[in-house]
């Protein structure tokens, strides 16, 4: 067992958990934060992100005691209803998912993108690495792909990110 | 997951102390280890925890390379101004590897030392001779379509599936290893990874407890950098074949050449005497096959990877026109 300090969503956590609990399996098993879900467990699909000092990562594939002291933010942090985030009220709009699953992951995953994109982060596919970083539907796909919609919401999810994105610029 | 200690280090020697205990490992991203532990594939009794040991920054070396501290993420190491300028080559293979969740965790270290990503180390119930040294090797005459065609043994035909590693051997970078009291060591790149032999539980020349602390990269190579992936989708995919290139022209004849290749081998796979050929000569097709053929010389296919030999021709000659032609 090992006591840990989260910062999770503005507020201070305590968890006393086995060394083998993720972070992922802390915030929905332990602390009652069941937005971020488990697909594949092993970083293949991005339901869980969730954004840790800012960052988005893939929540099952970290332990919870890594993260003592970690500000952490899960969907639940970015809005609720009747105060969505900007992202969260344009995934309801353009209907970004189908049966949701992957949606906090995506929500979560876009936050953290769109401030990857101010910090004038490259992609594999910016033709030029100094450039300033663009929001093209090419970009996008790339920056979004480590979240997989098994719906395949991927049209909706996009003109989402981009309705954001342009109303936060 | 099998049970484990776990134990946050505060600095470089006190982790490589700590590590020195039988069953110990490193956990840094955590991205590749947790993968495994949760399937049982590896099972540490102590986990060392280096994320808060420093080592995570990106600083000047006196000849007028970087050191890349071993935490620095996968996407610092990417978006580095230095390295996008300098090293256009080693930023692109990060940026093509994994996603950008996984790279916000991914280290420098940790990437070095990723696993195989072969179907049978992954399922405990098929013999594998990298995770149960003995047992047999499954891939040889089952599913191999994203195995070996140079180097392999007939006790094992994984590829070591990273990029940056890629890109690090065409850069000749080092990789700078801390040992037991203060020991350290310095070895390239091009010779971490091992191929199998009769020994494919081994990945890399690492001795247990052993901890990378930095890569060091060489003063910038001036040319064309490219890096070239291969792959069944156009991203969150490893590769089937890739290229790290850094080719630079000279009044119509190519000055110098650094080649490196992934998805092939268990190791980041270099030969000079393709570098060799291509330096003093102006491009040609007939001088691209004949990397080519240096390069497939002892190619070998397993069936399902048979695609690879032609695929590593005409991805090479791809790279190889654009290195050498007309910017655009
Ligand atoms: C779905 C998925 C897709 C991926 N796609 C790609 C891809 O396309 N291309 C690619 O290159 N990679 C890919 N990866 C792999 C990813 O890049 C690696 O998991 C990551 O780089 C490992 O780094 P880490 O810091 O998380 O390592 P960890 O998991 O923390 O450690 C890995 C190993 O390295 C050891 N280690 C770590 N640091 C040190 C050190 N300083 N000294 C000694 N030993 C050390 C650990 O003990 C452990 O054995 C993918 C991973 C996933 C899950
Ligand atoms: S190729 Fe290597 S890793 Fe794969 S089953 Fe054979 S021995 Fe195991
Ligand atoms: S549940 Fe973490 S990536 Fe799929
Ligand atoms: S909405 Fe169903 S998985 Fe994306």
């Amino acid at each position: 067992m090992k006591d840990t300090t989260l910062r999770i969503n503005g507020e201070e956590r305590k968890l006393s958990a086995d060394t083998r609990t993720t972070l992922l399996d802390a915030l929905r098993n332990h602390l009652g934060l069941t937005g971020s879900k488990k697909g594949c467990d092993h970083g293949q699909c991005g339901a869980c992100t969730v954004m840790v000092n800012g960052r988005r990562i893939n929540s099952c594939l970290t332990l919870a005691c890594m993260h003592d002291g970690d500000e952490i933010t899960t969907v639940e942090g970015l809005g609720e209803p009747g105060d969505l985030s900007p992202l969260q009220a344009a995934f309801v709009k353009h209907d970004g998912f189908q049966c949701g699953y992957c949606t906090s992951g995506q929500i979560c995953s876009a936050t953290a993108m769109l401030e990857e994109i101010k910090d004038n982060w490259p992609s594999n596919v910016s033709g030029s690495l100094t450039g300033e970083a663009k929001l093209t539907l090419k970009e996008i796909s790339e920056r979004m792909s480590g979240n997989l919609c098994r719906c395949a919401a991927y049209p909706n999810i996009v003109d989402a990110i981009r309705e954001a994105a342009e109303a936060s610029s | 997951m099998r049970p484990f200690d776990y134990y946050r280090s505060n600095d470089p020697a006190d982790a490589v102390e700590a590590a020195s205990e039988k069953g110990a490992l490193f956990i840094a991203g955590g991205t590749n280890l947790l993968d495994l532990m949760k399937l049982d594939l590896m099972t540490p009794n102590r986990l060392i925890d280096i994320n808060r040991i420093g080592l995570d920054e990106i600083t000047p070396s006196d000849d007028g390379g970087l050191f890349i501290g071993t935490l620095v993420t996968n996407s610092d190491c990417a978006a580095d101004m230095r390295i996008r300028q300098d090293y256009e080559v080693l930023s692109r293979a990060i940026l093509a590897g994994a996603s950008g969740q996984l790279r916000n965790k991914a280290t420098t270290g940790g990437n070095l030392c990723q696993r195989t990503r072969c179907y049978y180390f992954y399922d405990p119930d098929m013999p594998c001779n990298k995770r149960k040294p003995g047992s047999g090797c499954s891939a040889v005459g089952g599913a191999n379509r994203i195995h070996a065609i140079l180097g392999a043994s007939d006790e094992c035909i994984a590829t070591y599936p990273g990029d940056m590693a890629v890109a690090m051997a065409a850069l000749d970078a080092q990789v700078v290893i801390e040992g037991q009291g203060g020991d350290i060591r310095t070895v390239p790149v091009r010779d971490f990874h091992r191929l199998p032999g009769d020994q494919p539980d081994k990945d890399n020349i690492l001795r247990p407890g052993e901890l990378i602390t930095h890569v060091t990269l060489p003063p910038p190579a001036r040319g064309r950098h490219i890096y070239r992936k291969v792959r069944d989708r156009a991203s969150y995919a490893f590769a089937l074949v890739s290229i790290a290139a850094v080719v630079e022209m000279d009044a119509g004849k190519i000055a110098s050449a650094s080649l490196a290749f992934g998805g092939l081998a268990h190791k980041p796979w270099h030969d000079p005497e393709i570098d060799d050929l291509l330096i003093g000569e102006a491009p040609s097709d007939a001088l691209f096959d004949k990397a080519a053929d240096i390069l497939l010389a002892d190619a070998n296919g397993q069936g399902g990877n048979d695609f690879k030999i032609p695929l590593a021709r005409r991805t090479l000659k791809a790279v190889l026109r654009e290195a050498t032609g007309e910017r655009s």
